[in-house]
């Protein structure tokens, strides 16, 4: 594309933004020079209006039409009613998709976060914590289809002479056969996850380390002149005491793994028993053409995240309360 | 089945595979195997009969791409510089996925590249159908076979781009000739020179079915091939679910490729290995004459190490799948489709010119290149295994059939057979529960 395109497409754009403004400031002085009584109101739904219109038009009409799309068949055009949910919980593939995403937002949350925060208490007040911290976080910077790219060469596999894949390579030095990792049932499940875990402790690393600095010293001292161990200190002090910095992270991870497409899609295409949820509902939308089935998969990703975000709202209401 | 092969590719790109990724669909040397456009397709009098269209634009989407669709894009620059046309060419590695948005999204292509004959009946309704001009082409340049793959409910949409010959044997001439092995022409041969290079010593067949995200599809080729050649009725019935997967003479013709595939004493490093042996690498050992033969389709001839010379007098060739009854001259073939979403007169001229008997011969010049359109020369081709291809698929009286995994839905073609074959070959299950469980993954 040459500059005069790029030019014609920007200016466009101003003009626009241009008529947009004009518009608003119109609005505005219409809502102005109404009765003072309910000027403030008429204002206030002046300027929600856009954000509503584009809420209205982006989320809500799109989620409500994925929810009626999850009612018809492959291509829109005849009401099945629930068979597609039917599908969901009777297929054999669909529903070893639904155990695999069960594993994932079980495993996946639970280990980064463990690790994370064992890492945390490990190099805290240590000399080089920055360069610890430095060192774990750094797959954080990595995108998830980069990361799957770098395991992916970890668990290549070739069925003789030189291994290219590190993992196998050292099965050859010690005299073993190598795996096919990533066509092998059910473990391959297992290795996809340690990608996301991977990338996932540096941010629990970063997120628990900053927590553990704010609990206060005089409550481990005094819980030690008490003759606490440090792992009943760790356990009954530590813990409680950054107990909303870990279900922060918990509930960042869990919300992540819940989406993850990526490293499905990069790593095995969700064959071999690999899929999750989202990768799923990319595959039966858009390769196998099936709306229907995809706009399931889509509603059943977003009832799983539901009770997360309201615990979360919750949660953050009852800190503000706190705070207060 | 091209539009795995390139997934393939992705795939080996991704996997950074050295081998895999300098293999896909072109030699890895400028040069070899690499031509130019014909003198004769250089001269824009030939040209004049497509009109001229200064200034405007069309686009074309496939799923073509590197230095295939450089060799693609060069056979059409004249086209380009004679008639003002702009062809902006894309390729993509996710051509379903993206098709389907962009049509959806109202962004459609103004002609697409469709590797799948049933993926492209899904959009009949955008389509615009051929003209007659387009038609009358296609008529001349096709037999019926191929130009009924292009066709949506009796009317002709689109004629075909490239051909891929998909039965064929890779075996090494010098090692058959030095043993004194007949290259087979009937099933029975098959077999029995199998059971002979067994008894000599040597394992007969390599096999590999790892291809990444799409492993197990070199095995739906096996299936297919067998099938083909038990009947071409038998064949149309089964690709369009005319009768169930799980037919009765569907299972026995996967018991028959499992006489070979899944034979134990046939199969280089045994039949466990096949599933995670990369297909692009499973004919490897023809080269140290540790297997005789090994099942793929003719775009292997680009696959082989880059000293390999592929060449009937060479190191490695290919022949012909066997027949099971006497005088049937079978082919599997793969290829694209050129389809129309756009009906403005410089598509339209695009359209014949990728009709054309001027394109399909600088086409298969400018690299290595198979074709089924009548007019071209097959000597033409770039390399020995695409002469041969390109000699088969023009011969009229060769029966070709279109990959039936390629016309089954997505759900089966490109998934449930996959996993079917996998458990076969890994002997999980058998002919009768892999073809029980595709048929039961078929969309009501």
């Amino acid at each position: 594309m040459d500059i005069s395109a790029l030019t014609a497409r920007f200016g466009l754009l101003a003009v626009g933004l241009a008529a947009f403004a004009v518009v608003m400031l119109a609005l505005y002085g219409i809502a102005e020079l109404a009765s003072r009584r309910n000027r403030s109101r008429l204002v206030a739904s002046v300027f929600l209006f856009p954000a509503l219109l584009f809420l209205g038009v982006g989320l809500v009409y799109p989620a409500v039409r994925t929810f009626v799309m999850s009612f018809f068949n492959g291509d829109g055009t005849q009401f099945i009613a629930f068979d597609n949910y039917a599908w969901v919980f009777s297929d054999d593939d669909a529903l070893q998709t639904l155990v695999n995403t069960a594993l994932w937002i079980v495993i996946v949350p639970a280990l980064s976060t463990a690790l994370g925060l064992v890492y945390a208490v490990l190099i805290d007040g240590r000399r080089g914590e920055r360069v610890y911290k430095a060192l774990v976080f750094l797959p954080m910077g990595i995108s998830f289809v980069g990361a799957s790219i770098i395991w992916k060469f970890v668990y290549q596999y070739k069925a003789s002479g030189d291994q290219l894949g590190l993992l196998n390579q050292l099965l050859v030095w010690v005299g073993l056969d190598p795996v096919n990792w990533l066509n092998n049932f059910p473990t391959n499940n297992f290795l996809l996850m340690v990608v996301l875990v991977w990338i996932e402790v540096g941010f629990a690393t970063v997120v628990l380390s900053a927590a553990l600095k704010g609990v206060p010293t005089e409550i481990i001292e005094a819980a030690r002149i008490d003759g606490a161990s440090p792992a009943q200190i760790f356990w009954n002090v530590t813990v409680p005491s950054i107990r909303s910095a870990i279900v922060v992270v918990a509930v960042t991870v869990f919300i992540a793994t819940l989406k993850l497409f990526d490293i499905v899609r990069a790593m095995t295409g969700g064959h071999h028993g690999t899929d999750v949820l989202a990768h799923n509902m990319w595959d039966q939308a858009f390769r196998l053409g099936n709306d229907g089935r995809g706009a399931t998969m889509a509603v059943l990703l977003f009832a799983l995240v539901i009770p997360v975000v309201i615990y979360q709202v919750r949660n953050i209401r009852r800190q503000e309360l706190e705070a207060r | 089945m091209s539009n795995t092969r390139r997934l393939m590719c992705l795939a080996a790109a991704t996997s950074a595979l050295a081998i895999a990724a300098t293999a896909c669909g072109a030699p890895e040397e400028e040069g070899e195997g690499r031509g130019e456009v014909p003198d004769a397709a250089q001269d824009c009098a030939n040209y004049e009969q497509f009109g001229s269209f200064e200034g405007e634009t069309v686009s074309i989407f496939g799923s073509i791409r590197d230095t295939e669709a450089d060799e693609m894009v060069e056979a059409w620059s004249y086209f380009e510089e004679c008639t003002g046309v702009t062809i902006e060419y894309e390729g993509s590695g996710e051509f379903e996925a993206d098709m389907k948005v962009r049509v959806d999204g109202g962004n459609a292509p103004s002609i697409a590249l469709f590797p799948q004959p049933g993926l492209m009946a899904n959009y009949a309704d955008s389509l615009v159908p051929a003209s007659d001009e387009v038609s009358a082409l296609a008529t001349e340049g096709w037999s019926e076979d191929w130009l009924n793959y292009g066709t949506i409910d009796g009317t002709l949409y689109a004629p075909p781009n490239s051909a891929n010959a998909k039965s064929f044997i890779w075996y090494s001439p010098s090692f058959f000739s030095e043993n004194g092995y007949e290259v087979p022409t009937t099933w029975d041969d098959l077999i029995a020179v199998s059971d002979q290079i067994a008894a000599d010593g040597v394992m007969p067949w390599c096999a590999g079915f790892e291809s990444g995200g799409a492993t197990g599809w070199p095995g739906t080729d096996w299936i297919e091939d067998i099938v083909l050649r038990e009947g071409t009725d038998l064949y149309d019935q089964w690709a369009n679910h005319e009768i169930p997967f799980n037919d009765p003479q569907i299972v026995a013709a996967i018991e028959k490729a499992g006489s070979v595939v899944t034979n134990e004493d046939y199969i280089y490093n045994g039949v466990d290995t096949i599933s995670s042996t990369p297909f692009q690498e499973a004919g490897y050992p023809i080269l140290d004459g540790n297997c005789a033969m090994y099942r793929m389709a003719s775009f292997y001839g680009a696959m082989w190490p880059a000293d390999t010379n592929v060449a009937e007098d060479g190191d490695v060739f290919a022949f012909q799948f066997p027949e099971q009854n006497e005088g049937d001259n079978t082919m599997l073939v793969g290829g694209e489709f050129v389809a129309a979403f756009s009906d403005s007169e410089a598509t339209e001229a695009t359209r014949q010119f990728l009709a054309s008997e001027l394109y399909h011969n600088a086409r298969l010049q400018t690299g290595p290149w198979s074709t089924a359109h009548q007019g071209v020369d097959p000597n033409n081709a770039t390399t020995p295994i695409n002469v041969l291809a390109t000699q088969i698929l023009t011969d009229p009286s060769v029966t070709v059939r279109f990959d039936a995994s390629d016309i089954m839905p997505g759900e089966v073609g490109a998934s449930s057979f996959w996993t079917g074959v996998i458990q076969w070959v890994d002997g999980s299950k058998d002919a009768q529960e892999i073809a029980d469980d595709i048929e039961n993954s078929w969309p009501q």
